[in-house]
């Protein structure tokens, strides 16, 4: 399917370029509609606002550990745009845009970071995404279970699960693409590669020249992309997702990228990395370009755009505010969910800690 | 009724529990075509398709993670570890996210699955192949472990295990997996888990033990009868949330108690019953909580497992020597 865009050639696709031009010679690519470039868009800025939001609160005091999107977000808004609403989305924890693609309350984001599990509750039946997975590279065998399950019942869903260049190098990496590979799994890996897991530069995480010619080996195809291009994203999500749902298995699609903040707010990056190279990849930022696009495209007015983010910045303050307020978990709420119903050892150990706390709830 | 042993009520659980329940299917190292190592799966490929029972690629910490998400789509995947000792890669799925998920999505994401392997020395195995590291699983929040002892208790508390909303370690003494035959009904039934047996009641002391022990635990028992030694055997046969109430209540009976395991002394199993015992009946005991258990030693090789196991010899006398204790 990607047969012009092997990256064992040295291809990479790019769509949309840095000047927000389209590259109009592919014509075996679809394309965003105007309506979902504006969407995608549209949430980029939310996605941008709201993250910048979260560091300037962790500077305020106000905001505990957050590891920022920033530079980011065509990963996750391109590919969730391009599959269904109840395809599997199985989170690594740089995907915000592709939350909010799904319609995900931006206060939930924000719980998770304040510390409250219900931030990690995305009700299954509504949102089928799963909660952000904190040892590295754990979850894409979830996704390949998910994906198998879909496959057995022959509901034609698939799973994009997502993970991050330093992920590659974890076990699970090479175990859930060659499970995957073996059952024909409907399901697409998709690596934002960012050039560093936390100071760990790309080339130092494996000797391989692309994380997507990886794919090779376990018996199906990988394409690198523009990670900064939310066209790119998006059409090779979108074939990928195609070859799985007819039951031709798994996809890897490397998205080229960069992350522009540092790995959390407890990480100094100048550490580790050049100034020239971020200014570099600031001219390659994936929101300017798609700025650029619309505004060309006549989708969106400057004075429209600069509604949009005061609009974004609200939001952000509001869901911030609902998630500061939202209510503390409960001593009851600390056991009830380890297991559907309370043994009597735990439901000893809970009046224990109840008599402890002077009776609390 | 049939006459079963532990493996073929395994067998007998999973072809009973796949026939009436679509959503459950098995799978792990040579689980489909081969029926298991020790044909724990053979012929459900057979009778349910390669879809239900397979083969997976070799690699445990996979197993268990792409069961894992195959039971938060909804599936109930009964899953396979050739042996205990090769359970550790899938350690990080374990506890990293089989135990966890419940919890950390406040119920909306849930793991009901079974992580079934044989443990237990005895069979002059190869390396690796013969520890009993229960208490290793028992130590992790959000985890049930099971152990049966007979084939009757093995196909009830596996389908008890696959029936349940949360996951289950279930480890099969493979020492007894043909040891013996009992008669076990052909249609589906289930025994709680959480629920501790008394095999045998008696008046002088609490003999506590589960799995592959209770061979050793039941002859001892009845040497002792022979003697006039009334003991009260119990079977655990649920290692967590084990059985508390049971425990206590014998132990007020007998004033008496010996905890027996074959894994590692330290922080093992009888640790935690006589920790409960010394608090919970400590005005009714006659003589201190005792534990007969595996040394906290690496388990030996064949030519050494002698030095290591429990013999009825050494229950026997224990038993003997906690009934003559003075205070």
């Amino acid at each position: 399917m990607f047969e012009n865009y092997d990256p064992r050639e040295g291809k990479r696709l790019q769509i949309l370029n840095e000047e927000g031009q389209l590259n109009t010679d592919l014509q075996d690519m679809p394309l965003l509609t105007n309506k979902q470039a504006l969407e995608a868009y549209k949430i980029m800025v939310l996605t941008r606002v709201a993250d910048e939001w979260a560091v300037s609160l962790n500077r305020q005091g106000r905001m505990p550990t957050y590891p920022p999107v920033k530079g980011q977000e065509a990963n996750s808004i391109g590919s969730i745009l391009a599959i269904k609403s109840d395809d599997w989305f199985v989170q690594a924890f740089r995907e915000l845009g592709g939350l909010l693609i799904r319609e995900v309350p931006l206060s939930q984001h924000y719980l998770y970071y304040l510390g409250n599990e219900m931030g990690s509750y995305y009700e299954r039946d509504k949102y089928h995404i799963l909660p952000i997975s904190v040892p590295i590279a754990s979850q894409l065998p979830h996704a390949v279970g998910l994906a198998y399950a879909e496959q057995y019942r022959g509901t034609k869903k698939i799973a994009i699960v997502f993970n991050g260049d330093g992920g590659t190098s974890v076990g699970d990496f090479h175990e859930s693409l060659n499970f995957a590979g073996v059952w024909k799994a409907p399901i697409i890996f998709y690596v934002q590669n960012n050039q560093y897991a936390i100071s760990v530069p790309r080339h130092s995480q494996t000797a391989s020249t692309t994380i997507a010619e990886k794919a090779f080996g376990y018996g199906f195809e990988g394409i690198q992309v523009d990670g900064n291009d939310v066209f790119a994203v998006y059409a090779a999500t979108k074939i990928a997702a195609a070859h799985a749902r007819k039951g031709n298995g798994p996809t890897l699609i490397e998205g080229f990228t960069y992350r522009l903040g540092a790995h959390t707010t407890a990480d100094d990056p100048t550490r580790y990395r050049e100034d020239d190279e971020v200014a570099d990849w600031i001219k390659r930022d994936p929101l300017i370009r798609l700025e650029k696009y619309v505004l060309q495209k006549k989708l969106i007015s400057e004075k429209q755009i600069e509604k949009l983010r005061q609009d974004a910045k609200k939001q952000a303050v509001a869901a911030f505010e609902e998630a500061d307020n939202f209510q503390k978990e409960s001593l009851d709420n600390t056991f009830r969910y380890t297991f559907k119903s309370l043994p009597p050892i735990m439901a000893e150990q809970l009046e224990q800690r109840r008599q402890l706390e002077g009776g609390s709830r | 009724m049939q006459a079963l042993t532990i493996i073929a009520a395994v067998n007998d659980a999973l072809m009973t529990e796949m026939q009436i329940d679509p959503e459950v299917v098995t799978f792990g190292e040579d689980v489909g075509v081969e029926g298991g190592v020790f044909r724990a799966t053979v012929n459900l490929q057979k009778k349910f398709g390669k879809k239900r029972c397979f083969d997976t690629p070799l690699a445990e910490n996979a197993i268990v993670g792409t069961a894992l998400g195959m039971a938060i789509a909804g599936l109930r995947p009964v899953v396979e570890i050739q042996f205990s000792g090769f359970a550790y890669p899938a350690f990080n799925q374990i506890i990293g996210h089989v135990s966890r998920m419940r919890n950390r999505t406040r119920g909306t994401l849930t793991a009901p699955m079974v992580i079934r392997m044989p443990y237990s020395g005895g069979i002059r195995a190869l390396e690796m192949h013969s520890e009993s590291m229960e208490a290793l699983f028992a130590h992790i929040p959000g985890i049930k472990v099971v152990i049966p002892s007979t084939p009757y208790e093995t196909k009830g508390l596996l389908i008890s295990a696959i029936r349940d909303d949360d996951p289950v370690i279930f480890m099969e003494p493979k020492r007894l997996y043909r040891a013996f035959k009992q008669e076990v009904p052909e249609e589906a039934y289930t025994i709680p888990i959480g629920k501790a047996r008394i095999v045998q009641e008696g008046t002088q002391i609490t003999l506590v033990s589960y799995g592959s022990q209770m061979k050793e635990a039941r002859e001892a028992a009845q040497l002792l009868q022979q003697e006039g030694i009334s003991v009260e055997l119990i079977d655990l046969r649920t290692i967590y949330p084990y059985d508390k109430a049971t425990i206590v209540d014998s132990v007020k009976k007998t004033g008496r108690l010996l905890a027996v395991h074959e894994g590692p002394r330290s922080f093992g199993v009888a640790a935690e019953i006589i920790s409960t015992i010394t608090k919970d009946a400590f005005e009714y005991l006659e003589a201190p909580p005792t534990r007969l258990t595996g040394a906290d030693t690496i388990f030996p090789l064949p030519g050494a497992e002698h030095h290591y196991m429990i013999q009825t010899s050494h229950i026997v006398n224990t038993i003997r020597e906690i009934l003559q204790y003075q205070p």
